[in-house]
């Protein structure tokens, strides 16, 4: 069980959380909905240890691996899709394997031959999801990533990442409350700020 | 078609103004004219003593660039990763960017390393370029790319090519176009005023002595094809480095 228990985080002047509590149950997911500035992203940046509390405390990520999908691809342009995923990848994981998650979640041979600069958007995103699941990590947190695909895109992918996940605790981002209820997620709905 | 010929165009053109200041000069000694610089070249070219002056030179001068490079790119990644470092060097380095050429010509004259003029000379040329173009270069590195390493624990080693490198690369180029060319202008100044033996700055030094402007245009011509042909080894072995790293790790 990850729980963040009175966790308050500040931007200069702004307050983005104050005394937040959120509980991720292990293995679970948990979906965060909420308008825009409601400090959904900033959760997932202080589960990933990308920033810390201003106040409060986070337990249950120590020691933990994590992966994650972002808002933006934040792919490394210049590198192909095989390459952009085996670098976050152990040793030991195969070229072949992570060419046929790729090729499954419809990215075809000339695709995988280019940089990621010259894909699609939505190609892009789809090399950033493969990434994100096929690292080894047991939290793995999404932020919006079905955003801008369309519908047979979204649901290849949102079929990849719940059988992809095998039982891995994951946080998702979304506005789409049908996205939350395909995974059965726990919802946690936030406020807007004042 | 077109664009291959402008070139040449433009060098023909310059080619007939020296042309016709040659002859309103009147004199081959005060200015020679193109074809009386390009005889001397050619008389020049097959002797021995040419390459061994060529060599001399191109070894301190090159040296100095390539020394001062690998020292810049390893001093400006310490100054990123201390700020102790950072505080000491970087007003150092921007001194020395300060200081005229000269100064430091009489410095090393001064000092037993005096042998080792051009090298030390284009070495303080450049070191301050490529130190303060990487440091830019390490500092505009794409932050979401650094958390992704962060997030995934990519190890330095695969974290480097993949996203430190690509990001440093156009900064530490723009610095070898710059660096490569002041390295041969500073240390041949260097070789004239500290009269280094056997150097190119030598035989224009005796150009002047001799008032043989043919002298002086030849080695001129070949000091500027050195530092051509220099600069485009450097940016070609760079662009290889780059292709390299594009690849990423595919197998």
């Amino acid at each position: 069980m990850i729980t963040l228990r009175g966790v308050t985080k500040r931007f200069g002047d702004q307050v983005v959380l104050d005394g937040f509590d959120l509980d991720l149950a292990e293995g679970g997911v948990t979906a965060l909905m909420g308008p825009n500035g409601s400090g959904k992203t900033t959760i997932a940046r202080l589960l990933l240890g990308l920033t810390v509390p201003d106040a409060g405390e986070i337990r249950g990520i120590a020691g933990r691996r994590r992966a994650a999908a972002f808002q933006e691809d934040r792919l490394c342009r210049q590198l192909t899709a095989l390459s952009n995923v085996r670098l976050v990848l152990d040793h030991d994981v195969p070229a072949s394997a992570v060419v046929a998650e790729l090729d499954g979640v419809g990215l075809d041979a000339e695709s995988l031959a280019k940089p990621v600069r010259d894909l699609s958007g939505g190609q892009r995103r789809r090399v950033a999801i493969v990434r994100a699941l096929m690292a080894d990590a047991d939290l793995v947190v999404l932020d919006e990533p079905f955003k801008g695909l369309d519908a047979d895109g979204k649901n290849v992918l949102m079929a990849y990442v719940q059988e992809r996940r095998a039982g891995r605790t994951m946080l998702l981002i979304t506005h789409d409350p049908a996205e939350a209820a395909w995974f059965g997620a726990h919802v946690v709905e936030l406020e807007p700020r004042a | 078609m077109r664009r291959a010929v402008r070139p040449l165009l433009v060098i023909a053109f310059w080619l007939a103004v020296w042309q016709l200041a040659a002859v309103a000069v009147g004199h081959e000694v005060l200015l020679v004219s193109p074809g009386g610089a390009l005889a001397r070249l050619g008389q020049l070219i097959p002797t021995t003593d040419f390459w061994g002056t060529v060599w001399h030179s191109l070894v301190r001068i090159g040296g100095g660039f390539v020394v001062a490079s690998v020292v810049g790119v390893l001093g400006a990644a310490a100054a990123s990763a201390s700020r102790v470092f950072d505080a000491l060097v970087t007003p150092a380095l921007a001194a020395i960017r300060s200081t005229p050429v000269v100064s430091f010509i009489i410095l090393v004259l001064m000092l037993p390393i005096h042998g080792q003029l051009a090298f030390v000379i284009s070495f303080l040329m450049v070191l301050p370029i490529t130190y303060t173009n990487v440091l830019e270069g390490i500092r505009h590195r794409d932050r979401s790319l650094l958390e992704v390493a962060t997030v995934f624990r990519v190890p330095l080693i695969r974290r480097m090519p993949a996203i430190d490198i690509p990001a440093v690369l156009p900064f530490f180029i723009a610095s070898c176009k710059i660096g490569v060319g002041l390295a041969w202008k500073s240390g041949i100044a260097a070789e004239v005023i500290g009269l280094a033996q056997g150097s190119i700055g030598e035989r224009l030094y005796e150009a002047k002595i001799l008032l043989s402007s043919a002298d002086l245009f030849a080695w001129t011509a070949v000091i500027i094809a050195l530092s051509f042909g220099f600069e485009k080894l450097v940016l070609a072995l760079l662009r290889r480095a780059e292709l390299r790293l594009a690849r990423g790790r595919a197998t």
